[in-house]
């Protein structure tokens, strides 16, 4: 199964490659990877995608809060939580798919947020299956280049995850 | 207010903390700290020959003491040179402080002469490293570093020492923290007590219990409290290897040590138990063998202060995070009021093991007749004898290990010594080295073989220097032996390099030294040549013992098969 986890990390130098080297070292799989500070300059969030059954999603966490760098850590596909990523993708736009794009962006509530005569570049955000979903649709119209963030999340109502 | 450089912090902090030896290897980078060190007498420096030998010194040492163990390397090679006893210290959880020599700050990324990320290199073998960044924070970081290698989960911890944080024209201000705290880091040290509880109702209505003890009863000081549990409960304990000598080995209920190599009865007894109570010991494949045929009828409680190593490989039932020596109190204190509903079938369950037992009593190997070569076995056991099973034992790896493993019995914690996780080579002599310095009065014995002494050998010249008078006893069977067993049960003997060609001549090179060296070919010498070895504690004797090359290692393991799928000798097989 697909889990969310959510890592609040010392922001210090070489901790971040102690959390990707865990995941190589442990032959444990990456899907995607997110990573930024946050409003405590001391503390960035990372977020990670990953697959495995309860084991290995059980040894991934305990091998994480294990990390002296780690400070909390959350699995948030364990309750209802939001998911969002943000993706950029450049289409060819020449003649009638200009208007294909412009459509199909709309319907995926999608913006076009740079344009020349032949590339409009699309921004849109979602969880990961709207924006798989997107790329699909964009496909046969000829997409030219695509930069994902990898998801981040958090979880729904009251729940926190802070020192 | 006192003013310190870096370096002169680094020796200070070292007094402070109560280090009284480290063992090292200078270059470029370090050597502001050496003259740091040059200027002082509380801590005393051990020259080793080769950095590999410093960190397997002062992992010796912290297993004999239960301190950690204090390196100092330089950058670059010195520090790669180390990555091996660190890796070893890591996989036995041992808890060390290495520090590194780095180029200085502005040179970092250049590929600068000497120059190498080991904080890098050494990241999956670590607990944790530091690099230094300021010279003024060198006292916490030290003591961060201090904290969390003897704390918790034990293991190495590397500091990265860039030269310019040891300049001696920066000066700070020095104070020694007397407390550290990590707000990511708070290893638990109390279990459950719900959990505890549900385990001991198991307990008291196991039919078939076994307790399957290791490292963590040794590195938690726990082996009082479990022998206090194991001798009110009345069950049959076995120890991994890393847990010998957590309980006693001559006792009744001993027996002995488990897994690839362990003993008949031990393995046959987690085979047929309905309860095993794991504490501080890991289910590592060494000791479980095919784990979807481990233990097939048994519940299991595992005790760990390490989360992650609970339900790694097999799945616990009663999982208990939390200190071996806390929670087996704990255990106690609710055994304590309580009546054992079990003892008719515990009674049974005695009966079939002491059935084990009988069965193997005096198989165990055949002992040399006369004219024909020793067999290590009983090499051991002599040892055993002239030592009154009291010396610290440090072992190499390969047969001999085992061998040492199985025939010296340990009545005590701390005392056998050995490479488990990562079966490093070259570990043993050195190891031996860093304990002879802390335990003077104590008889010291490497049991090695002529491969891995060869490896580390180099270390005489420290032995010379610093008057180490270990006892060195080389199970000289001519060749890698264990690589050859294994070559004998899987390759139809096909012995691919496992011969150790062109053999020094031992005698003479440890005579180069200065030492004395005694050669042993017949039974007969044997004695005698062991009277002489240990007539003097402070003396260092290399006894060069020729063993029958053709001797395996029994029981075996089969591979793929259950904990009681043994190989008994070269003709017998469960
Ligand atoms: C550094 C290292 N290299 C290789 C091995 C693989 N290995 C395990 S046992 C062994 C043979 C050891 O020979 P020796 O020291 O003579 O001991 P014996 O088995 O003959 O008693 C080897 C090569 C190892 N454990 N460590
Ligand atoms: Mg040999």
């Amino acid at each position: 199964m697909r889990h969310i986890i959510s890592i609040l990390l010392e922001n210090e130098p070489g901790a971040l490659s102690r959390v990707v080297g865990l995941f190589s070292q442990r032959n444990f799989n990456i899907e995607t990877l997110n990573v930024a500070p946050t409003e405590d300059p001391s503390l960035s969030r990372l977020t990670v995608t990953t697959v495995g059954d309860d084991r290995v999603i059980e040894q991934i966490t305990k091998h994480l809060n294990k990390l002296i760098d780690v400070v909390k850590l959350v699995d948030l596909t364990e309750g209802n939580h939001i998911e969002r990523e943000l993706m950029l993708v450049k289409v060819k736009a020449l003649g009638a798919a200009r208007d294909e794009v412009k459509r199909t962006a709309d319907i995926f509530r999608a913006q076009i947020v740079d344009v020349t005569p032949s590339v409009y570049t699309v921004q849109i955000t979602g969880d990961a299956g709207k924006l798989d979903a997107f790329v699909q649709a964009m496909a046969p119209i000829g997409i030219l280049e695509v930069a994902r963030t990898g998801v981040s999340g958090i979880a729904r109502g009251d729940k926190l995850l802070s020192l | 207010m006192e003013l310190l450089s870096g370096a002169d912090m680094i020796a200070r902090f070292l007094k402070d903390e109560g280090v009284e030896r480290i063992y090292g290897y200078p270059g470029g980078a370090a050597l502001h700290i050496y003259d740091a060190l040059f200027r002082q007498d509380s801590v005393q420096h051990i020259l080793v020959r080769h950095e590999q030998a410093a960190t397997h010194a002062a992992d010796g040492y912290a297993r004999a003491s239960g301190k950690p163990g204090v390196v100092l390397v330089t950058s670059g090679p010195g520090a790669t040179n180390a990555v091996t006893g660190i890796a070893t210290a890591y996989m036995d959880s041992i808890p060390m402080v290495v520090l590194c020599g780095q180029v200085a700050s502005h040179l970092i990324g250049e590929d600068a002469f000497q120059e190498t990320d080991i904080v890098g290199v050494t990241r999956p073998v670590v607990k944790h490293s530091f690099s230094i960044r300021h010279p003024s924070e060198i006292p916490e970081v030290l003591k961060k570093a201090f904290y969390l290698a003897s704390t918790g989960r034990p293991g190495p911890v590397v500091v990265d020492i860039p030269k310019d944080m040891t300049a001696p024209t920066e000066r700070y201000e020095y104070v020694y923290p007397k407390k550290v705290k990590i707000r990511s880091y708070n290893p638990v040290t109390r279990g459950h007590s719900g959990q505890i509880k549900k385990a001991v109702d198991m307990m008291l209505k196991a039919r078939r219990p076994v307790f399957y003890t290791g490292g963590g009863i040794v590195t938690g000081r726990a082996s009082e409290a479990l022998t206090d549990l194991v001798h009110r409960l009345g069950f049959p304990i076995t120890t991994t290897l890393m847990g010998i000598g957590g309980y006693p080995q001559g006792d009744q209920q001993s027996l002995g040590w488990l897994g690839m190599h362990g003993s008949y009865e031990a393995n046959m007894a987690m085979h047929h138990a309905d309860l095993i109570v794991a504490i501080g010991a890991r289910f590592d494949d060494r000791v479980t063998n095919n784990t979807s045929k481990f233990c097939p009828t048994a519940k299991i409680v595992h005790v760990d202060i390490d989360p992650s190593s609970i339900s790694k490989t097999v799945r616990a039932d009663v999982p208990i995070v939390g200190a071996a020596g806390s929670v087996i109190d704990e255990m106690i204190s609710l055994v304590q009021d309580r009546e054992a509903s079990n003892a008719e079938a515990l009674g049974e369950w005695w009966k079939s093991i002491e059935g084990w037992r009988a069965e193997r009593e005096g198989k165990l190997y055949e002992p040399s007749k006369p004219g024909e070569a020793l067999k290590p076995q009983e090499v051991i056991e002599a040892v055993y004898r002239a030592t009154r099973g009291e010396a610290f034992v440090t072992t190499d790896v390969g047969q001999h290990q085992m061998f040492a493993a199985q025939y010296y019995k340990f009545a005590k914690p701390n005392r056998f010594i050995t490479s488990g996780g990562l079966g490093t080579m070259g570990f043993g002599f050195p190891a031996a080295m860093g304990i002879k310095l802390s335990y003077p009065q104590d008889d010291v014995v490497c049991f090695t073989g002529e491969g891995s002494f060869q490896m580390m050998m180099q270390e005489l010249s420290t032995c010379k220097q610093f008057d180490v008078g270990v006892k060195i006893v080389n199970l000289n069977n001519q060749s890698l032996g264990m690589v050859r067993q294994w070559q004998d049960l899987n390759y139809k003997s096909r012995h691919a390099h496992s011969y150790m060609e062109s053999l020094p001549d031992f005698a003479k090179l440890i005579e180069a030294y200065g030492f004395t060296a005694i050669k042993v070919t017949t039974f007969d010498e044997l004695e005698p040549a062991l009277e002489r070895a240990f007539a003097d504690t402070n003396e260092l004797v290399f006894l060069d013992i020729y063993v029958d090359p053709f001797e395996h290692v029994y029981p075996m393991q089969v591979p793929l098969g259950s904990m009681r799928d043994m190989l008994l000798s070269k003709t017998e097989r469960t």
